[in-house]
């Protein structure tokens, strides 16, 4: 089975301002919804507390709350969590109490109403907690930027260090913006899946990238344009499948990973598409913008050694 | 010839395959849920397995086995709903002073168990359990110093005849107010040779000194404060009778407890969060508490508490035996009368002044003082600061019959308190008090379910992607496959070897890293194709395929890996576990695609002329 017989000709750059608009158009919708509406924060960042329970029948979420106004959580949030049974309700700590014996206020308050309801999960994180997990996640995704900028510089050059950065954080960005925009629970293991999206898009490009090296060494004539076209279409192949293949197993994960996983899975869903997408028509295309050329990639000789050792 | 490997390369392959394959065994064979048994202080014995059996027996509760390993008794069953109910009637034939607690066994087989291969631990989401955070508070550590300090310096000036009007504490200060000139340069002699962490400084009023805390000593304490701390609540883990208990130094002031398939999580946190300690001191007999507690007007050396029920009790300042001079403490029945009491045994200079307090007070009554630190919420300048509280209780007045030293008992107790009482005076006393701020249950259904969920999603992802490869690259891509699947037997071979903690994002690791694992190998196939559309021989275009392939793979795997670091490195629980498995993945799967697939093409195709390649 093959997807393409022969390398393709897919004239990817020619598109390259529309794609580019259209994405600076996007990054723009993404950065307003995270500045007016930011992000929904889960209880990892925000701190306070969460309780999980199960009902043998399928929850009727009105007599929860009710029941939990009555019973002194007016502010409570309740949800269904995955199943119809199952019921996440978040609850702003109160002083002077802790999570466990919020959690058991709730629990004796619902087991009132409906005896056989089952609780499954507390958390209680401290606000203190909370800030700190912020500002260490933060701290990672600009080490993370400034290491991939790093390496791809020192490896390959400068333009493609910007773009293949370029890329990481429309990326992130994205993926983010998805989370504000449609006000999805954003919390620690989605932090952790936007942080591995930036591993697999910095991977795909820099996947790219070698080839576009390649291609500038090896090819004697043809423009940057065109080498770096022919690099994408080469790589064409090799980038649908990798991708394909993951998202296969990221499709696995949200399907039956369960409510835990769904943030995460939704996370590198997105991701993979956009980074994929990210790796041709931002990495690529904003370092032929840049003006990335054949001597900026030719091989650097060493002085002492002679340049043509061919008779 | 082309596409030969050198035996050693195709050794290594091998044996990193043999051991990754041994290494990983242990996890495939799941776990019993159990009991296990152990007795406070002393060897289990075979009385106690037939004691068990016993129970068990008579309860009509099927057990799969019941023998003694690590000094416990493990009951096995075959499933939770006997373990819980197992639990209960076991705890209740075998009294007081034995842990019973729940635990799940692996059941890997004995050999396995023998070369010292375990399988990996699963996280709190897995199994069910409490997760807390502490932040230790260590300013409260350096004041309960400089308590201890002042009570001593109390007594020392004392025997050496040093007549002081008053000794308090203001911030990090020991305030002394002294007679007579006389008594100043005697004191400050005392305090330059006994305590060379006080800084002593002349006082405001005339005749008064002023010993201020160093701050070398005081970043000491602080250091201190934290390790005791956790070595009581490792302590205190160990009397809760949990099967894996992690209790570890999270940050300069915090302390991680994780107790898996702990149900009874009210009780933990009872145990765990109490920061008690007792102190034995005399009673006042001479003064009347009641009209002491009315007027206000308390003796100099006094101090006014209250009992139980409320009632004043006047105690007499210094305190003859505190908390951390406990040796043991267990809880029983007092042979006279048969009501509860708790044994207490001292160390050698607890002993000592203990020895020597009996013998002065003979028929004087003595009191055990309570103390419990709570913590309360107060809001200051918009921020919720914790606030501790002492909350002193007598929990007990006795006179001193006799002349004792080392052991004695304590009674007037009922049944559970006693119970609690001795399990905390065991586990010793906390250098500081702690705060909770954060806290996650996990029931264990919950636990089971996240479990399920997390293997067959990882089964899906896997077959699919198979499936899918096996297709498109026919047999290099089956070769292929072979690698991805030796990705995953090598990944989960270093974490347990690393005994690393299975959480379900770990599982999400492990998922993730097999998509990208397929990564490496779709280079090396594509670059093959690409040779052979280009018209070279088969095993030109093997040896190319890879060569050129290396260095993409190389740097494809770094970037991610650099990702993979940083996560690490800033991530706390679920996501450290993630970024643990993202990495060994990422660096088996560079051996599994470059050396592993290399090493079975070159087997399969290596040196033999060959028309066309399956790729």
């Amino acid at each position: 089975m093959e997807f393409f017989h022969k390398v393709p000709h897919i004239n990817f750059l020619a598109v390259r301002k529309l794609a580019m608009g259209m994405s600076v158009v996007v990054l723009l919708i993404a950065i307003a919804s995270l500045v007016i509406h930011g992000l929904n924060f889960g209880v990892d960042f925000t701190g306070g507390v969460t309780v999980q329970v199960s009902y043998p029948a399928p929850a009727d979420l009105q007599t929860v709350r009710s029941t939990l106004a009555r019973a002194g959580f007016p502010d409570a949030i309740v949800q269904n969590f995955g199943t119809p049974e199952e019921v996440l309700i978040r609850l702003q700590p109160k002083r002077g109490v802790s999570g466990k014996d919020t959690g058991n206020n709730v629990m004796d308050a619902l087991q009132k109403v409906t005896p056989q309801v089952k609780l499954e999960q507390v958390n209680f994180v401290g606000p203190e907690v909370g800030k700190d997990l912020a500002y260490k996640g933060a701290l990672a995704f600009i080490l993370t930027l400034l290491g991939i900028l790093a390496y791809v510089w020192l490896r390959f050059e400068r333009r493609l260090a910007i773009g293949g950065v370029l890329a990481t954080l429309h990326d992130v960005v994205f993926v983010v913006g998805v989370f504000s925009i449609f006000h999805i629970e954003f919390d620690l293991n989605v932090l952790a899946a936007v942080l591995a999206v930036m591993g697999y898009s910095v991977n795909d490009t820099v996947v790219v990238f070698d080839r576009i090296r390649e291609d500038f060494r090896k090819l004697r004539k043809g423009t940057p344009f065109e080498i770096i076209n022919l690099a994408i279409n080469q790589t064409l192949s090799r980038t649908i499948i990798t991708s394909g293949t993951t998202l296969l197993v990221v499709i696995a994960l949200l399907i039956l990973g369960g409510p835990v996983l769904h943030g995460f899975s939704l996370a590198l869903f997105v991701g993979i598409i956009v980074g994929t997408y990210s790796s041709i028509y931002i990495a690529s295309a904003a370092a032929f913008m840049l003006g990335v050329s054949k001597k900026d990639l030719m091989v650097r000789v060493k002085g002492d050694q002679p340049v043509d050792d061919m008779p | 010839m082309l596409n030969r490997y050198p035996s050693w390369k195709n050794i290594t392959v091998i044996l990193v395959t043999v051991i990754g394959i041994l290494l990983a065994l242990p996890n495939l064979y799941g776990e019993d849920p159990s009991v296990q048994v152990s007795e406070n202080n002393a060897q289990v014995s075979s009385a106690t397995t037939l004691q068990v059996e016993q129970a068990l027996d008579a309860a009509k509760l099927p057990y799969k086995s019941a023998v003694i390993s690590d000094n416990r008794v493990l009951v096995r069953f075959s499933d939770t709903d006997t373990q819980l109910r197992a639990l209960s009637v076991v705890k209740k034939s075998l009294g007081s002073n034995f842990v019973v607690a729940l635990n799940l066994a692996p059941r890997t087989p004995r050999w396995i168990r023998d070369i010292g291969l375990r399988p990996m631990a699963k996280g709190l989401d897995l199994q069910g359990g409490v997760h807390f955070q502490l932040q230790v508070d260590l300013d409260a550590a350096v004041q309960a110093k400089l308590q201890r300090d002042m009570t001593d310096l109390r007594g020392a000036m004392r025997e050496k005849l040093i007549h002081y009007q008053d000794v308090s504490i203001s911030g990090d200060t020991i305030n002394m107010l002294f007679r007579t000139a006389d008594d100043v340069s005697k004191a400050r002699a005392l305090l330059s040779t006994q305590y060379p962490e006080l800084t002593v400084n002349s006082g405001t009023p005339a005749n008064s000194l002023a010993a201020r805390i160093s701050p070398q000593a005081v970043q000491s304490i602080r250091q201190l404060a934290v390790e005791q701390n956790i070595t009581t609540l490792r302590n205190r883990v160990n009397e809760l009778g949990v099967a894996e208990p992690v209790v570890q130094q999270q940050g300069g002031n915090s302390i991680v407890v994780e107790l898996p398939g702990v149900q009874d999580t009210a009780r933990a946190k009872e145990i765990l969060g109490a920061t008690a300690t007792l102190e034995f001191r005399l009673v006042d007999y001479t003064a009347d508490a009641v009209s002491a507690q009315k007027t206000g007007h308390i003796p100099l050396d006094d101090q006014l508490f209250t009992d139980k029920s409320g009632r004043p009790v006047l105690l007499k300042r210094d305190v003859i035996v505190s908390g951390d001079q406990l040796v043991n403490a267990t809880s029983g029945f007092s042979q006279e009368d048969g009501t509860p009491d708790v044994n207490v045994t001292l160390d050698s200079a607890g002993a000592a002044k203990m020895g020597e307090t009996t013998r002065e007070n003979l028929n004087r009554p003595m009191a055990v003082l309570y103390i419990e630190t709570k913590t309360e919420r107060t809001t200051v300048n918009g921020q919720v600061i914790p606030v501790h509280k002492k909350v002193y209780t007598v929990i007990n007045v006795a006179t001193i019959r006799g002349i004792f030293s080392k052991n004695f008992q304590i009674s007037g107790l009922g049944q559970d308190e006693a119970k609690n009482l001795s399990l905390l005076l065991r586990a010793g006393s906390l250098a500081a008090p702690m705060d909770i701020v954060e806290e996650r249950t996990v029931g264990p259904s919950l636990g089971q379910e996240n479990i399920k969920q997390g293997f067959y999603a990882a089964l899906l992802g896997f077959v699919l992607v198979v499936v899918f490869i096996a297709m498109y690259y026919k047999t290099f891509g089956v070769i292929a496959d072979l690698a991805v699947f030796m990705n995953l037997v090598l990944t989960v071979a270093l974490l347990t070897i690393f005994q690393a903690t299975l959480t379900l994002p770990g599982i999400a690791g492990i998922v993730l890293t097999l998509g990208m694992g397929v990564d490496a190998n779709v280079l090396i196939n594509e670059h093959i194709r690409e040779e052979v559309r280009a018209g070279n021989s088969p095993q030109a275009s093997i040896h190319a395929g890879y060569e050129r392939a290396f260095a993409t793979i190389v740097d494809a795997h770094v970037t991610t890996l650099t990702a993979a670091v940083m996560l690490f490195l800033f991530g706390t629980g679920p996501v450290k576990g993630f970024a643990v498995t993202l990495s060994l993945g990422i660096l088996t799967s560079l051996f599994t695609a470059i050396m592993g697939t290399r090493s079975i093409v070159n087997w399969v195709y290596g040196g033999r002329k060959l028309t066309r390649l399956p790729v």
